[in-house]
């Protein structure tokens, strides 16, 4: 950490807002208002800063203090002796711009890269390309409606964000979920892991050179979609878990389906390792290749199979576990290096520990309702709404007004495929949450990327960001 | 499209059908990726649902050399002029498919960040719906623009040639 150049200073050109005065009565005038709130307010006057609201000021890396040497030679400071100067470097650096719109950065990432030949000095990440507006979106949506904003964030892993986002609703409510319904969204949320893995390794496999894991791991990732979709009826942003339990029970011969998975899913990842582990190509490209100090990791709030690779032993559902996780078996991997053959190695023993989560979900699948009881939060039952007239009442109000929350705010945290995700919402009484913030994991990630490249080569950018599985819905939002 | 004259060894078509059929059966998309639909799309060009049959799974990083611009999921402010310089640097002829609801409309996301459908920035010849469209909604829409460009002139109004 010491010897890191201190990359992510910049972006320091935010308007200073003036404190609002105010009349003697409290209240502003619309000018000092918009001051006062950083808004245009509708008559006045176009302000000034309204096209700079959200840049981040020149996207380009900030000069550093010019060498004295170059000093000399741009003629700024005199000497001499200048001609015999040997460390003239700095007119040898060149920036090179990576991204928006590039493939191996998994979307939409843009890195500015000052090079020295081709060894990294700085980096800069730069984000905001796919900035959603979905924690703002949260607040114009019912708690049984957020579920269909959430699952959109870190689009890999749907199910754990609604997952994520359920238990915070439900930790607001205090309502108890029935154990069917929680071993469901166990099964689903491990199920998720395994297909985001499968995506990871198929990217990572591309970006390094071994195409045919593209071939392989979408392949794969198919079994658990077709799953997916006989469940929740889509195969992307299922909205299937919701607060108070899953959308909709498992399918007639669910079972069969989870068997076939295993058999997919487990032989193919017997023939990556044996196509990858001792590919000596796969070896140069990844050992000792982006190295992240479980110091660095803790320091910039990496969690998930990044952090465990540098051997932080964090794991979510050991350290704070969630919706009964705590009864099935697992081991947690951990890997010594922090490279990124590290979390190519603990990527693919997660996948093996979430298939033997599943396993066990499989043996012992409780039986009972997949839904709470509480009438607050479930609506009546079909049957009800035929017979009573209070219960088609009070289902109508369900779904156009919602149920409300009690004022308070919580934070929940679970473990997605990236890391720790966590929800803080804040209610303050209404059907809907007043403010909703997500912690995301590749957020922490991508603000890592700098410790993890300076003084690696180019190449080593593609290999390190492949590894690390950003996913730039997660970090904008 | 071709008539048989009496030598089985002569095709007889229009230059017009001619071009198009070329046209349709070697288009290489730009990845454009930038969401859930990027995923799907993905999917769509591996090897269980094998884009490569309708002539276009090789998807090119450079937009000098693509026909076709899939935008594939929600476009930010942020990104609008980056798309809309990537669609200027395709060759003409190039076509557009909007791929999901964001891309289209927005979708579910009206507020201050997105845009709202990318047909505000570049001309859109097919809208595939869907959140995400599904493999095979993609392969309908990428059928139907093939079915576009056969049956339309090869020289589009709007464009240079």
């Amino acid at each position: 950490m010491s010897d890191t150049p201190n990359n992510t200073e910049g972006d320091a050109q935010a308007p200073m807002l003036e404190p609002p005065t105010g009349s003697a009565d409290g209240s502003l005038d619309a000018d000092e208002r918009r001051r006062a709130h950083d808004i245009w307010v509708a008559g006045t006057e176009e302000p000034d800063w309204i096209a700079n609201a959200t840049d981040e000021g020149a996207q380009e890396l900030l000069p550093r203090d010019i060498d004295p040497a170059l000093q000399i030679q741009r003629g700024i400071a005199v000497d001499d002796d200048f001609i015999d100067q040997p460390t003239i470097t700095e007119d040898e650096r060149q920036i090179l711009n990576m991204g928006p719109q590039h493939p191996a950065t998994h979307g939409v990432l843009r890195l500015h890269l000052e090079l020295d030949g081709e060894t990294i000095r700085r980096v800069k990440p730069i984000i905001g390309y796919l900035h959603t507006g979905m924690e703002k979106t949260a607040e114009n949506l019912t708690y049984m409606q957020g579920g269909t904003n959430v699952t959109r964030m870190d689009y890999l892993s749907p199910l754990n964000n609604e997952l994520c986002y359920s238990l915070a609703v439900e930790q607001l409510l205090g309502v108890e979920i029935p154990p069917r319904a929680q071993a469901i969204r166990i099964l689903m949320t491990e199920l998720n892991r395994v297909a985001s893995h499968l995506i990871w390794v198929a990217t990572f496999g591309m970006d390094i050179g071994a195409l045919s894991m593209m071939i392989y791991g979408f392949r794969d990732r198919e079994a658990i979609l077709a799953f997916f979709e006989k469940v929740t009826g889509l195969r992307m942003n299922h909205n299937y878990i919701r607060p108070g339990g899953v959308a909709a029970d498992l399918p007639e011969g669910w079972e069969e389906d989870i068997d076939g998975i295993f058999d997919i899913v487990g032989s193919g990842l017997d023939d990556y390792e044996d196509l990858l582990n001792r590919n000596p190509i796969f070896l140069d490209r990844t050992r000792g290749v982006g190295v992240l100090t479980p110091e660095e990791a803790q320091a910039y709030g990496v969690t998930g199979p990044a952090a465990r690779a540098s051997g932080v032993n964090f794991d979510l559902r050991k350290a704070f576990p969630y919706s009964g996780i705590e009864q099935y078996e697992f081991d947690v991997p951990l890997g010594k290096h922090g490279d990124t053959l590290d979390r190519y190695l603990v990527r693919m023993e997660e996948m093996r520990q979430s298939l033997r989560i599943v396993q066990q979900v499989l043996e012992t699948m409780p039986p009972g309702d997949y839904r709470t009881d509480d009438r607050k939060v479930t609506p009546p039952p079909r049957k009800r709404i035929d017979e009573s007239m209070e219960a088609l009442i009070h289902h109508f109000k369900l779904f156009t007004e919602g149920f409300k929350a009690p004022a308070g705010e919580v934070y929940q945290a679970v473990e997605s495929p990236r890391g720790e995700l966590g929800m803080h919402l804040v209610s303050k009484g209404g059907s809907k949450p007043w403010r909703l913030h997500a912690r995301t994991p590749s957020f922490a990630i991508v603000q890592a990327l700098p410790v993890m490249l300076t003084d690696q080569i180019v190449p080593d950018v593609i290999a390190t960001l492949a590894s690390l599985d950003p996913v730039l819905g997660d970090v904008d939002r | 499209m071709a008539a048989e004259v009496h030598n089985p060894n002569f095709l007889l078509t229009t230059l017009d059908k001619g071009i198009s059929w070329t046209r349709t059966r070697s288009m290489w998309p730009a990845t454009f990726g930038l969401a859930c639909c990027a995923i799907e799309m993905m999917a769509t060009g591996a090897a269980h649902h094998d884009l490569a049959r309708f002539g276009m799974e090789v998807f090119r990083a450079s937009p000098r050399q693509a026909d076709l611009m899939v935008v594939a999921g929600r476009l930010s402010q942020k990104m609008a002029p980056v798309l809309r310089q990537v669609y200027d640097q395709m060759a003409e002829p190039k076509w557009v498919i909007s791929m999901g609801a964001c891309a289209s409309t927005g979708g579910m996301f009206n507020n201050y960040a997105l845009v709202q459908g990318v047909d505000e920035i570049v001309p859109v010849d097919v809208y595939v719906p869907g959140c995400p469209p599904g493999p095979q909604s993609l392969m309908h829409g990428i059928l139907t623009l093939q079915d576009k460009i056969m049956a339309g002139e090869i020289r589009r109004s709007t464009g240079l040639l």
